[in-house]
């Protein structure tokens, strides 16, 4: 991605000499109010700093949620400005509107940052050069940069960073169109295995999480809600809890959500009562003698087996919508030598990173103070504006670091609820959720239902595809994350496709979990190639090479990502069409299958090998896994082999192949115990025992490859994590005969040996 | 009631009731925020203390128990952050989110005064009762066998 045309650089001087450098968007209204004021104030949108005695300060923009990305957006920063890595100080930057796009999400750190923070880097080093150049009277051209140092090469002066810094900072700034960028092969820090930079804070135990942060005079909340999505307090015993030790305040509100069909996100402000004391433990223990007598209302109407049943009836009839159709699935069933039918579903999953949700907040003379986790600050505070009727210009943000976040940290609930209470009692405050709060009022990877038929010919390959999707939505509408591409794969490799859809209105909120709608999609279609795959008699990489190598255009346009619904605008931009390019997949799926030695190795009886391959959030990944499965289907997964196209560059090795061993991990989590279940319209699980996490014992060894190609840099918080769960379950097949059509596993009777 | 707690060599006292677990002593009342709260019924060990060398979740410890022996927290592990878990957990940059790693940290500590010398099954045992959302076990491993001068089977 290039800067558009209406972004530019700034440079101020810092108070005390020193050069300030920021990175302007023209469109944010620095236009004719700001000119009449001057500039901005230079701690504005500024990413680098330098202070004269040399001391280089970068700041990262967006949220930290585990995924390394403050890291990886100064270093392409210093990569530029030529600095030593090791030497500079990194910034977590508040939320302000001046740095522009402050996301994480939809895996788009790097695509979105990989030229303009390179080109932030870049515009500092000419101005240090061209100000030392001015010093000496020598031209640009006879002087580098270096490791914090401006040289002359002729005559071996040199000047350090700091000591240009003031005189740089009143240059013009270059124009971006003329800067340039070093060649990949010349870069020291992009492409280096490079620590953590809070790491040293983690392993000694720094209060650097939201959880951890105080204010004077703070006091500890927990939040009641009904277990039921809306429900009302009818009645409960308030003055009693407010008799309890430490407990300084009890109120009840009736929330701000409209009931019915949650299908726009954050719904608001939930009902429920807050109680807030002296230290989070009284607050949990007052909460625990309270007797609410709760109303209900319609959503507890809802059941699982109620959905399963119902999905079962909608797909007996033709689906309420069509989303796609090529060719004629119909006389292709008919001709089609082998015609194979399967339904699959998987179920509503729990984020539960391991911080549970809680925020800070403050409120004094009509202005709300947060100190949040949050991976969408814009989003939040428009939510809390209109919820709370507090003007957005009177919320601030501040960004922490979050323990976890997976896509929870986009939706604001708790946000919402912080600031209430806040505004309430009108003092600090620090709302943390129970891990049962959390687990039980997440926003969840939807479940659904896919009804599939195929065909393949005499020749073996795949010539009909058709499935009714069944998801949850309400008219023309799916739930938050429960929606799918009309071109998901294999549309555009297929001759005659059809894929048509119909909800159920759920009553339930949802939201996007790493890898929204891949997640889930990913183990239907890969498990359902690999049964036609057996079906054709073909080697499961074979089919997929033939599946792949469709004659012609070897970029099905469209066939991305085109839509995703009910996405936060500010990821937008991910859901832009992208052509699905066959080529960078063929080359992930062979590396996968020779770096796993596929179709080479004799495996003992009970163990077999699978592979799948998926496209999501621009990432091209096949991985294949070996698995063993003994008595009463225990399951080892011995090794995974994991390998994406993710462009031309890693940025940070250590923490891409993190990122990668952190999918595939959490997969395995996924698959084999996750289910989150509805009866009476509540959540029934409320903790780790009963949705569970891979533990270190049934880690598999893993090996991650990265295929460089020649396309932009592009994410990898969510690409590696969807084709983990059909490369298990294929491998299963492989190893058993079993075919697995329903997750997690064990309700087919697995469990981890 | 006051209780007096030794943690990381100091005394502290804390008036509180009874039955509140340490976890919450430790983070709200003497503020000491390294020990995290994860689940709160002793399935992810995030709240991993040391209480007389053992390693205990603290989150089902109550304060009354705590008064048996000393404690240390992740704050106390080494003055410098130099225990050799320490170091290896930044050279093979361990965590991720980070938020489980103290927890983790203190029970490979516990784990190494027992075994100097873990064999990938005694990592295994002593292990996993920690959780870690992030996936970092691979990491986890390879840097207890760096800190022990081990290596992985
Ligand atoms: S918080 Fe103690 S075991 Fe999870
Ligand atoms: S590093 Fe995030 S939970 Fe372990």
């Amino acid at each position: 991605m290039q800067l558009s045309r209406r972004s530019f650089l700034q440079a101020t001087t810092l108070s005390g000499g020193g050069l300030m450098l920021g990175l302007f968007s023209a469109s944010r209204k620095l236009t004719a109010q700001n000119a009449q004021q001057g500039p901005p104030p230079f701690d504005a949108k500024a990413f680098i700093k330098i202070a004269p005695d040399g001391t280089v300060t970068l700041v990262a923009r967006n949220p930290e949620i585990g995924q390394g990305v403050k890291n990886m957006l100064p270093m392409l920063i210093a990569e530029e400005l030529d600095i030593d890595w090791k030497s500079v100080k990194i910034e977590q930057a508040d939320f302000d509107p001046k740095y522009g796009l402050q996301t994480t999400g939809g895996s788009r750190a790097a695509s979105n940052n990989y030229m303009p923070m390179r080109q932030v880097g870049a515009a500092g080093r000419q101005m240090l050069i061209a100000a030392a150049a001015k010093r000496w009277g020598v031209p640009e051209s006879e002087c580098f940069a270096e490791n914090g140092r401006v040289y002359h090469r002729p005559t071996d002066r040199s000047l350090g960073y700091g000591e240009l810094a003031s005189a740089a900072a009143a240059l013009p700034v270059p124009d971006l169109k003329t800067l340039k960028l070093k060649p990949a092969t010349s870069f020291k820090i992009i492409g280096q295995r490079t620590m953590g930079v809070d790491v040293p804070d983690i392993v000694t135990g720094k209060p650097i999480y939201s959880i951890d942060f105080t204010l004077p005079g703070m006091l500890f909340a927990v939040y009641e809600k009904c277990p039921v999505f809306g429900g009302k307090v009818k009645s409960a015993n308030i003055d009693e809890i407010k008799q309890l030790p430490g407990i300084r305040h009890v109120f009840v509100s009736e929330g701000t959500i409209k009931l019915g069909p949650v299908l726009d996100g954050d719904p608001g402000l939930e009902p429920g009562i807050a109680i807030v004391a002296d230290s989070w433990w009284f607050a949990q223990s007052a909460r625990k003698k309270l007797k609410v007598e709760w109303d209900n209302g319609p959503a507890a109407s809802q059941s699982s087996t109620g959905f399963a049943q119902r999905a079962q009836e909608l797909s007996k009839s033709a689906p309420q919508r069509m989303l796609k159709q090529e060719g004629d699935v119909g006389s292709a069933f008919s001709n089609g030598s082998r015609v194979v039918e399967a339904a699959y579903s998987y179920p509503f999953i729990s984020h539960a990173p391991l911080e549970p949700r809680n925020c800070n907040a403050t409120y004094q003379n009509g202005r709300l103070e947060f100190w949040s986790n949050t991976q969408l600050p814009a989003r939040a505070r428009a939510l809390v504006a209109k919820h709370l009727q507090i003007p957005e210009d009177s919320i601030t943000i501040h960004l922490l670091r979050a323990g976890g976040s997976f896509g929870r940290g986009l939706s604001n609930d708790y946000m919402v609820e912080t600031g209430y209470i806040a505004k309430t009692i009108g003092g600090p405050v620090k709302l943390l959720w129970s891990r049962e709060d959390d687990m039980r009022h997440d926003y969840y990877r939807p479940g659904g239902f896919h009804f599939l038929k195929g065909a393949v010919d005499s020749s073996g390959r795949l010539v009909a595809w058709q499935n009714h999707f069944v998801s949850y939505g309400d008219g023309e509408k799916f739930s938050p994350a429960a929606s799918i591409s009309p071109t998901e794969f294999p549309s555009g490799f297929v001759p005659n496709y059809l894929l048509g859809a119909s909800v159920m209105p759920l009553q339930l909120k949802t939201g996007a979990l790493r890898a929204p709608g891949a997640n889930a999609q990913a183990f239907v279609f890969q498990s359902f190639i690999d049964e036609l795959a057996h079906a054709a008699g073909k080697d499961p990489v074979a089919f997929r090479r033939d599946l792949l190598n469709q004659p012609g255009e070897k970029l099905v346009a469209g066939a991305a990502k085109p839509k995703v619904e009910n996405e936060p605008a500010t990821t937008k931009q991910a859901a832009k069409p992208q052509a699905y390019d066959a080529d960078r997949m063929l080359a992930v799926l062979e590396l996968a299958a020779e770096k796993s030695g596929w179709g080479k190795r004799k495996l003992p009886a009970g163990t077999g090998m699978g592979i799948a391959f998926h496209y999501s959030f621009q990432g091209y990944f096949a991985h294949v896994a070996e698995v063993t499965v003994g008595p009463n289907n225990t399951l080892k997964v011995n090794h995974v082999w994991g390998v994406g196209d993710v462009g031309s560059q890693i940025v940070n090795p250590s923490g891409a192949e993190a990122q990668v061993q952190g999918a595939i991990m959490d997969g395995l989590s996924e698959i084999m115990g996750q289910e989150i279940t509805l009866e009476g319209g509540a959540v029934v699980q409320s903790n780790y025992d009963k949705h569970p996490l891979l533990r270190m014992k049934n880690a598999p060894q893993i090996e991650v490859h990265f295929h460089a190609t020649d396309h932009e840099p592009t994410g990898l918080g969510e690409p590696a994590l969807p084709p983990l769960l059909p490369a298990i379950c294929n491998a299963i097949f492989a190893a058993t005969g079993k075919r697995i059509r329903e997750l997690p596993l064990a309700k087919s009777g697995f469990s981890w040996a | 009631m006051a209780f007096t707690l030794t943690v990381n060599g100091r005394q502290m006292t804390a008036d509180v009731p009874d039955d509140m677990p340490l976890l919450w002593v430790l983070r709200d009342v003497l503020k000491l925020h390294g020990t995290k709260y994860g689940c709160g019924i002793g399935q992810c060990r995030a709240c991993t203390v040391h209480l007389g060398g053992e390693p205990v979740p603290a989150c089902l410890t109550p304060v009354s128990e705590a008064t048996r022996a000393p404690i240390t927290t992740i704050e106390g592990l080494s003055a410098d952050g130099t225990h050799p878990l320490q170091a290896a957990w930044r050279e093979m940059d361990v965590p991720q989110c980070g938020y489980c790693q103290a927890g983790q940290i203190m029970a490979a500590a516990a784990l190494l005064k027992k075994h100097p010398k873990p064999t990938d099954a005694d990592i295994d045992a002593a292990m996993s009762p920690n959780l870690c959302r992030c996936g970092t076990y691979v990491r986890i491993r390879a840097a207890i066998h760096k800190a022990a001068g081990t290596s992985a089977a």
